[in-house]
């Protein structure tokens, strides 16, 4: 077994509601978005871990506070053992070094009036890496290599707007993998890139976690193209994890009931094979006021009374697995 | 029902002519759910514009028709195309119903307008079909006093599906229908217009970029290149036998949870600038197979199989 690069410790997350003087003198506890709700897991290094749940389920929430780039309410983060929430700004600054994060959207995660040669070596210029000119530019021309957008020189001046998405996003990975990161969170890298330039993106990103060594949070809402990314998977829904084991063992034998709708509503790309049929009815509701006991409770079909009133604790099943259910599938 | 032939549309620009569409030919038969797979700038939304004749004011249809039960739409004058034909026998869901219902209506007011438009009847009567027609995709006749943002995303996309079928379209166009939903969402949707097809044997063109939706619901299948269609047929064969090699590569690019783990494919290179296509086959810059002929000549479409035809040189 490898090190523990970074863990999460029943990490929460709640964002209050405004709400005027009156009605907060009024209420006893002030209403508040649920958004990660004890959540807990590790990240090793040299892993590729997986957060894979649909939209408002509190995986970009806790990517974020992984990097503490916002502040948990209760938790701890360790990071190579160091609890990050007890740092002061200056320390956590220096190890941003070594924690990165690349977001969902190229079209707006780099500032549109910086070249790609400002973008990529602004966080060299923070991190006070080298202070000679040479060396920025040579780095900045490494790193454009390393995300195989060669030749660099042609690149180097351009602005984001006279890039194509996929081209976006590989400066944006370069710019996080140019400090030379230890451990890199990725939140939904490629859904806003086409089919085919997909698992070029995601391959070059691989490559490079696997030339650093570093740990790797891959954030997606699509459970199918995980398969081929992560090693392990933490399933979530409405800010808890629900299941969380190796990806082969989730996805073959789902025990989560939402896992299994999960699974089932995945469109396939062979004919021969339709099976969407049966899925789980309703929406997700709000996390400002989870449902009581499973949150899965009133859309899982096999729900029993004791889901209404108990909360499922996330139990270890089997190596390497652990679900957060009454009733298992086994 | 509907014969798209040997059409071409292009967006007139500053810099010269988009070539976005051309020269593209299919068929949709009655009962027929015919997807349009492609990336993003293929064209495949303004085929859907074109045949629905919404397209802005600098697009230029070149050539060819558009034959819709027996008449070619592109000759009808506006006025009549937009009284006889649009909504009432050909009617479209568009991409991202968050952003195409009006806020400021309820949406039964928004459907039944569909309806007073097209049809002599009473506002009750027509609030009664809307509520029928709610009903149809399982959101309930008791919401149509509802504003748009007090539905959810499933929600508003199903009151879209409602509003494209309350006056009994035959041939429904659907962009990017479920694009911006969640899965669970989306398998909802796929699954009330599948139902639906199936209960008012209806027509549809699915336009999407996602090759597991269309193999999840249509039985044809037209893969659009760079404005091109280069591959076209019955979904079986396409899906089972892919023959042109972008066809092929975009295929290996889909992830599948089921059977072997493989190496997802990609395509290097970008698409091509539609100002200013590729010579010959416009596939050939990206091609692994490509040939000399390939870079002078432009592929025709042949047939290779009852109801399976592609456009590409190595293909014999």
């Amino acid at each position: 077994m490898e090190d523990t690069l970074v863990e999460a410790r029943n990490l929460k997350k709640y964002f209050p509601i405004k709400l005027s003087l009156i009605a907060r003198l009024r209420t006893k506890e002030p209403p508040a978005v649920h958004a990660v709700d004890d959540v807990s897991f590790k990240v090793k290094s040299k892993e590729v871990f997986g957060i894979v749940g649909e939209s408002g389920c509190g995986k970009t929430t806790t990517g974020m506070l992984l990097l503490r780039l916002i502040e948990p309410t209760s938790g701890k983060i360790l990071f190579k053992g160091k609890d990050l929430t007890s740092l002061s700004d200056s320390e956590m600054r220096k190890l941003r070094r070594k924690m990165q994060i690349t977001f969902q959207d190229p079209y707006e995660s780099l500032n549109p009036s910086m070249t790609v040669y400002g973008s990529i070596a602004e966080p060299i210029q923070v991190q006070k890496i080298t202070s000679t000119p040479e060396e920025v530019t040579e780095r900045v021309t490494k790193a454009l290599e390393d995300v195989d957008l060669v030749p660099p020189e042609e690149f180097l001046y351009r602005f984001p707007h006279e890039l194509s998405g996929g081209q976006r996003q590989r400066v944006a990975i370069a710019r996080a993998f140019v400090l030379e990161p230890e451990f890199l969170v990725a939140d939904e890298p490629v859904s806003m890139l086409d089919a085919s330039v997909r698992s070029r993106v995601l391959d070059l990103m691989l490559g490079l976690v696997e030339k650093a060594h570093c740990g790797f949070l891959y954030i997606t809402h699509d459970i199918a193209l995980s398969r081929y990314i992560c090693d392990r998977i933490a399933i979530m829904y409405l800010g808890k994890i629900v299941e969380k084991g190796r990806i082969d063992d989730v996805i073959k034998n789902p025990l989560h009931p939402y896992t299994e709708a999960l699974l089932a509503a995945v469109p396939v790309p062979d004919p021969a094979a339709r099976r969407i049929e049966t899925v789980v009815k309703g929406e997700v509701p709000s996390a400002l006021n989870p449902p009581s006991g499973c949150r899965f409770h009133p859309r899982c079909p096999y729900a029993q009374d004791k889901c209404q009133k108990e909360e499922p604790q996330l139990v270890a099943s089997g190596k390497d697995r652990y679900v957060a259910c009454h009733f298992p599938r086994w | 029902m509907l014969e798209v032939q040997n059409l071409k549309m292009y967006y007139k620009t500053l810099r010269g002519y988009v070539k976005a569409v051309d020269d593209v030919t299919f068929r949709v038969e009655k009962g027929d759910a015919l997807g349009l797979a492609g990336e993003s700038g293929c064209g495949k939304t303004s085929v859907a514009l074109t045949i629905l004749r919404l397209l802005p004011s600098n697009a230029r249809v070149i050539n060819g028709g558009i034959m819709f039960e027996g008449e070619d739409i592109l000759k009808m004058s506006k006025e009549r195309f937009r009284k006889e034909i649009r909504w009432k026998k050909l009617s479209v869901i568009f991409q991202g119903a968050m952003n195409a219902l009006n806020p400021v209506r309820k949406i039964g007011d928004l459907i039944s307008e569909a309806i007073l438009t097209h049809k002599d009847v009473s506002k009750e009567k027509a609030l009664d079909l809307a509520g029928k027609s709610l009903d149809l995709v399982g959101i309930g006749a008791e919401r149509i006093e509802r504003y748009p943002h007090e539905l959810s995303g499933g929600m508003k996309q199903r009151t879209m599906i409602a509003m494209a079928l309350v006056c009994n379209p035959h041939l429904v166009i659907a962009d990017e229908p479920t694009t911006a939903l969640d899965v669970l969402i989306q398998a909802q949707v796929l699954k009330v217009m599948k139902e639906l097809r199936q209960k008012l044997n209806l027509s549809m063109i699915l336009i999407s970029h996602d090759l597991s939706i269309i193999a999840e619901t249509c039985n044809k299948c037209a893969i659009m290149y760079a404005g091109k269609i280069v591959e076209y047929g019955d979904i079986s064969s396409i899906f089972k036998n892919p023959l042109h090699p972008y066809t092929k590569k975009l295929m290996s690019a889909f992830p599948s949870i089921f059977g072997k783990k493989r190496k997802l494919g990609f395509i290097p290179g970008f698409p091509p600038n539609l100002l200013n296509p590729p010579s010959g086959c416009r596939f050939h810059p990206r091609c692994p197979y490509a040939v000399e002929v390939c870079k002078k000549k432009e592929p025709k479409s042949i047939q290779v199989d009852k109801e399976h035809y592609v456009a590409c040189h190595n293909i014999k």
